[in-house]
């Protein structure tokens, strides 16, 4: 058995417990998001003993270095002396200014930030409801001189967050978000390399700030978007993706659908990553972007490696609930 | 560290550091896709998976490392369970030895990577 000691207090963890478990169970206030791991909501960092390794994937190799850690994702093997980081529960304030249905069930949320903002387009930020649920969404729109940022957000039947978002939030509203984060983002530079971009449902979200981010840098490669969803109706912004691909020449795009009795003339018939990975087999030098669904993104991350692209050429944005 | 005659060291004769980062990823590539081993290096998480294939191949090219011999018992001893024999062992040095070859390091130098790993495989195995 190990002991978490957190604020002068020693909690006595039960078998297979995470940190985040055991201090919740203890009524222990903690910020906490996604509780797998992705979100870092309720980053903390060990005082005594460096954490397990794999409490650490996702950090920053400085974050690691200062034994920063995922309480959810922490079993720990000995006992350990926590802390929550003094920038814990930094918020920015924005108000909505746009908030518009992509298809029935993605909505376009445009946020204006009150402070000037830095990030990249794909990051995602999470965001907080005034009760203090918070979830994960990623940017979709290059940095702007007036502070926005715009978001694509799946509308769940039952989705706690999602159907506030279509039911009651209002332009005009606040909301508080937090600092960017993630590295699945365009880097400015290989103007020539090809881009490899492979997303389900509103995995267009990030893919689409990255392309933005991309033809904004004039990247000059060739650029290959693939969107899949079940049908018609998961896919989203058809029509500007379509006339990106008639200005842009090194840009392509092709929507994917699984669904049965569809249009096949206008959509590819698959699932977008087996479509993508068919057409491209060797990704040598390729850089690789996949977002949305996690079994997907877990899975093609794999492909991409195994068909010649480098690891650290490889971005990912699951979207884990 | 191995002394050669150029006074340079095995690991340094590779390319050192620099060297370890290109190999990873080829031999982890080689691995995964090499049915007769792929099943001990299936790791969930590839860039843990990947980042432990530096260590090996660290170890391997006679780079800067603090395992000892009871080390690399304990680290195998998962794997010697799920059945890990000679014929894992030599196709983890076949691969290695593809692996350099591709990138070009002349063939005595890849028989002293081969020559260092093997006097880790009694441990590695569990003997
Ligand atoms: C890094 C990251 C980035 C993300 N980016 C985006 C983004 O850009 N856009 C976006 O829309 N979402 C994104 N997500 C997901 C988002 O954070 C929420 O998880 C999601 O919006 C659901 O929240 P909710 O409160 O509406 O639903 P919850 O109340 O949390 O869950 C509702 C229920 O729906 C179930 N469910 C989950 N997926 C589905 C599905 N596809 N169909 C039916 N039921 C389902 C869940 O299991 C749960 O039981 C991202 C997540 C992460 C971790
Ligand atoms: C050639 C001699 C070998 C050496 C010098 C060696 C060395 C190492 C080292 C240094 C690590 C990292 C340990 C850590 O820090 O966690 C490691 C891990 C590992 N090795 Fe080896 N190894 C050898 C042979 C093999 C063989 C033959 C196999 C299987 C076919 C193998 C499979 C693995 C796996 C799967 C891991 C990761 C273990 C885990 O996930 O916990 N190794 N090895």
């Amino acid at each position: 058995m190990t002991r978490i000691k957190f604020d002068d207090q020693i909690f006595e963890s039960e078998n297979e417990e995470t940190v985040l478990q055991t201090l919740l169970r203890n009524n222990v206030q903690m910020p906490y998001g996604c509780k797998t791991g992705a979100c870092q909501c309720c980053l903390m960092r060990s005082i005594d003993n460096s954490p397990p390794a794999e409490s650490q994937v996702g950090l920053k190799d400085t974050q690691q270095k200062q034994n920063y850690f995922l309480p959810c994702i922490c079993k720990p093997e000995n006992d350990m002396s926590v802390e929550l980081p003094n920038t814990k529960n930094v918020w920015f304030e924005s108000d909505v200014i746009e908030k518009r249905y992509l298809s029935e069930n993605v909505i376009l949320l445009k946020l204006k930030s009150k402070e000037p903002l830095a990030f990249f387009a794909g990051q995602f930020v999470n965001l907080r409801r005034h009760d203090g649920i918070i979830r994960s969404y990623s940017i979709s729109n290059i940095h702007n001189a007036e502070h926005e940022l715009e978001f694509h957000i799946r509308i769940l039947p039952n989705g706690n967050f999602s159907r506030w978002v279509a039911d009651e939030l209002e332009i005009g509203m606040p909301l508080s978000f937090s600092h960017a984060q993630g590295s699945c983002h365009y880097v400015e530079g290989k103007l020539e390399q090809s881009l490899l971009l492979i997303g389900t449902g509103t995995g267009l979200a990030p893919l689409y700030g990255i392309l933005q981010d991309a033809l904004f840098h004039e990247h000059y490669g060739e650029i290959h978007l693939f969107h899949g969803s079940r049908d018609a109706s998961g896919l989203y912004m058809e029509n500007e993706l379509t006339q990106l691909a008639q200005k842009y020449p090194n840009f392509y795009y092709t929507p994917c659908l699984t669904g049965d009795n569809l249009d096949f003339e206008t959509y590819t018939k698959g699932r977008a990553n087996q479509i993508a990975f068919d057409k491209f087999q060797k990704l040598n030098g390729w850089r690789v972007f996949l977002c949305g669904q996690p079994e997907m993104v877990l899975q093609s991350k794999r492909t991409a490696y195994l068909q010649g692209a480098s690891l650290k050429e490889i971005y990912i944005d699951p979207f884990s609930s | 560290m191995t002394e050669t005659t150029t006074n340079l060291s095995l690991f340094e004769q590779l390319g050192g550091e620099g060297a370890v980062d290109t190999a990873v990823d080829i031999f982890y590539r080689k691995v995964l896709a090499d049915y007769r081993i792929n099943r001990f290096f299936d790791g969930v998480n590839m860039d843990k998976q990947a980042a432990k294939q530096k260590a090996f191949l660290t170890m391997a090219f006679g780079g800067p490392n603090n395992y000892s011999g009871q080390d690399m018992r304990d680290g195998h001893a998962r794997l010697v369970k799920m059945g890990l024999d000679d014929s894992h062992f030599d196709a983890v040095i076949e691969n290695l030895a593809a692996t350099l070859t591709e990138l070009n390091v002349p063939a005595e130098l890849i028989a002293q990577v081969a020559a260092l790993a093997e006097t880790t495989r009694k441990d590695v195995l569990g003997k």
